[in-house]
């Protein structure tokens, strides 16, 4: 790899990005906060507990099948305060507009981003808009913060996982990637797949109201499951074993990635949430998160144990192991 | 997919498992060579190789076409690249492959026009988009690919697209196995022939390996009972002491083949002599331009200079190919060699069996 030029998979959720996060920002800004390497940053504030994070959003295409950058832009940063536990209560949004964008798109963007706030229950507080010329952004860029409450007693993070949790997930994975890939790809199966992209935080809430003692709560954004879960089992100094016959995988999505020599366990999710219980509360949770609209599919997909730490292994269906790695590079077609 | 799950069902590949470890194995340790680089994934996928019993065991040959690209050729893609006017489409796995002293994807994020495209016709399209710009596409893959190649390319001609050309470094597997025989450096007791590739070619292709080399072919799909089916039945050959061509992916292969695409094919290009990275030069193994259709080549349509090839002095792709070596023997496995700073294509290609033991493999 030229270390000179920044390359597209140092921005692709794997391990490439993992390493330029560490090396330059995390070392960069220094601080006990950024180091915990979480989706967002509790701390305290006037007594009380705060948790912070940002996200940018550059989709391509903007549009794309259960939802578009706007509504991901709202649903991405809740989604983050939320694995903290956090109640979200207000988001800013920063703005790159490419010109030439049609305003009719802008303002359909805007319009689903209005809706997913009320949806989740969090207000735009502060935006911020620039417009560059033709060819310097692609469209539309959107950048978003958030706040929100960590309420007393609520104490997770990926650091958390203890060898005899349990992991739970609250649906079928990979369904956003394909979705936007096919979108993007102008790849038509039988039905079109729709993005799973939602706030997660009205679940959480379910969630902790059944069981407060979660250890760990992560969205598998870009990098997908298998991604998530190797930093889990880094933070946490864990091993992580999945049942592959338990993995939720739509059979459309499953379609597509075999087309497309895709694993859907590194397929970016935006509306899922992994969750790493201990033994005692996890049927309360997965309880609760059944009757939730977003949780009607969950299911336990794997264990937490102590050999192994730091690395997620598949027993696979004919009873075999493997591991399973973070994701590195692009995932890629193939090509036979 | 329904017509997937059968294939997948656990109880009987648990069973056909079970059958396996519990057979004699009359004349000891049997060798069997899976060619195809997808076979090499969902065997490691599937976690089978722990599961069969020692006296099997499993060689990964050269069938990801990335992997036994020569490193010329990959200079010469890159060569291409950097050319002024020039879009360079190519399929995913290409991009990252180090060449001599660069790859595609740092040309990429050096300035190079470099698109990742999912069909050959997206190639095409690209091409009568943007009419003043040169489109190139890098043809990289097996009997399975050149077809659609060839279709975009009888397209081009169709529709009058100049601006669009192929640099053509397909490779053809049934040389590649003869050439794995006639070496005699690894003892292959069978082979699991590649599916896809099969689907083309037809089941009657390998008869002639049978015939003059004796050993035993079985087409085999994908799917964990697939190949667990693919090496009882070249277990069973073996044992008897029978080589024959045994055809287990019925649902997709005939004896045949596809010769709407095979005619396809010979329309466009003809055999040549081909170098294969780690093997060296095979007779009529990979596919050139015919006389006719020569102004989509690339090669000729670009005068490329001579270009200097440089091999990584410690990459062992090339035995790894040959089916001598495992990666985990390569002394730059895991230290300096990994998927995201690769030395070598079989680190690099999803389908390469560096990146397979890496991915997938506890060592």
């Amino acid at each position: 790899m030229d270390p000179g030029l920044i390359q597209l998979d140092q921005g692709s959720g794997g391990r490439a990005m993992h390493e330029l996060i560490d090396t330059l920002f995390v070392s960069a800004f220094n601080n006990p906060l950024l180091a915990e390497r979480n989706d967002s940053a509790v701390f305290e504030i006037l007594g009380g507990r705060l948790a912070m994070t940002t996200d940018s959003y550059v989709v391509d295409p903007i549009f794309f099948p259960g939802g578009n950058i706007g509504s991901l832009a709202v649903h991405g940063t809740v989604n983050d305060l939320a694995m903290r536990g956090a109640k979200p209560l207000y988001i800013t949004a920063g703005f790159i507009l490419e010109e030439g964008l049609a305003f009719g798109d802008l303002e359909k963007i805007v319009g689903s981003m209005a809706e997913a706030a009320r949806e989740a229950g969090v207000q735009v507080i502060a935006g911020d808009t620039k417009v560059v010329p033709r060819g310097k952004a692609d469209k539309v860029f959107i950048n978003t913060s958030g706040i929100g409450i960590v309420p007393a007693g609520i104490d997770i993070g990926g650091q958390s996982a203890r060898p005899g949790d349990l992991v739970l997930i609250n649906g079928t994975i990979g369904d956003h990637g394909m979705a936007v890939l096919c979108k993007r790809e102008g790849l038509a199966f039988e039905n079109e797949i729709l993005s799973d992209a939602a706030a997660l935080n009205g679940l959480v809430d379910l969630m902790l109201e059944a069981f407060a003692g979660i250890h760990v709560l992560r969205d598998p954004t870009r990098g997908g499951v298998a991604t998530t879960l190797n930093e889990i089992a880094e933070q946490s100094g864990v091993g992580i074993r999945l049942f592959e016959e338990a993995l939720p995988v739509r059979e459309d999505v499953l379609g597509a990635c075999e087309v497309l020599g895709f694993d859907p366990l590194y397929v970016a999710n935006e509306g899922k949430v992994l969750a790493v219980v201990p033994a005692q509360g996890a049927d309360a949770v997965l309880l609760a998160m059944k009757s939730h609209p977003l949780g009607r599919a969950s299911c336990l997909i794997g264990e937490i144990v102590s050999d192994d730490p730091g690395r997620v292994f598949l027993r696979t269906r004919i009873g075999g192991h493997r591991l399973v790695d973070m994701l590195r590079g692009e995932q890629l077609p193939r090509i036979c | 997919m329904k017509y997937l799950d059968e294939y997948r069902d656990p109880q009987l590949a648990k069973s056909l498992i079970e059958r396996l470890r519990h057979r004699s194995f009359s004349r000891g340790e049997i060798r069997l060579m899976e060619i195809c680089g997808t076979h090499t994934v969902a065997i490691f996928k599937s976690g089978m190789r722990q599961l069969l019993p020692p006296e099997i065991k499993l060689i990964s040959g050269p069938g990801c076409p990335v992997c036994v690209t020569a490193n010329e050729d990959i200079d010469r893609a890159i060569w291409l690249a950097q050319q002024p006017g020039v879009i360079t489409t190519t399929f995913g796995d290409l991009v990252r492959v180090p060449g001599s002293s660069s790859s595609l994807h740092i040309e990429r994020s050096r300035g190079a026009d470099v698109r990742i495209v999912y069909a050959t016709l997206d190639a095409l399209q690209i091409a009568r988009d943007n009419p003043d710009r040169k489109i190139v596409f890098i043809g990289i893959g097996f009997e399975t690919t050149a077809p659609t190649i060839a279709a975009a390319i009888q397209q081009a001609s169709k529709l009058g697209v100049n601006n669009f050309s192929v640099f053509s470094a397909h490779k053809l597997l049934p040389p590649a196995m003869r050439a794995l025989l006639d070496a005699r450096e690894v003892n292959l007791d069978g082979f699991i022939c590649p599916g896809h590739v099969s689907t083309i070619i037809g089941a009657g292709a390998y008869q002639e390996v049978v015939d003059n080399y004796k050993t035993p072919c079985v087409i085999t799909g994908f799917e964990p009972l697939d190949i667990l089916q693919g090496i009882s039945l070249l277990i069973d050959q073996v044992e008897s002491g029978r080589a024959e061509v045994v055809n287990s992916y019925r649902r997709a292969v005939s004896w045949e083949g596809n010769s709407v695409a095979r005619k396809l094919i010979d329309q466009i290009f003809e055999p040549a002599d081909s170098t294969w990275r780690g093997i060296g030069i095979i007779p009529k193994s990979g596919l050139v331009f015919r006389p006719g259709w020569k102004k989509f080549d690339a090669a000729e349509r670009f005068s490329m200079p001579e270009i200097a090839v440089k091999e990584h002095p410690g990459c062992k792709c090339g035995e790894v190919l040959r089916g001598v070596m495992t990666p985990p023997e390569c002394p730059l496995f895991r230290k300096v060699c990994s998927p995201q700073d690769p030395k070598g294509p079989c680190m690099v290609s999803s389908e390469g069996t560096c990146g397979a033991y890496y991915r997938y493999h506890d060592q």
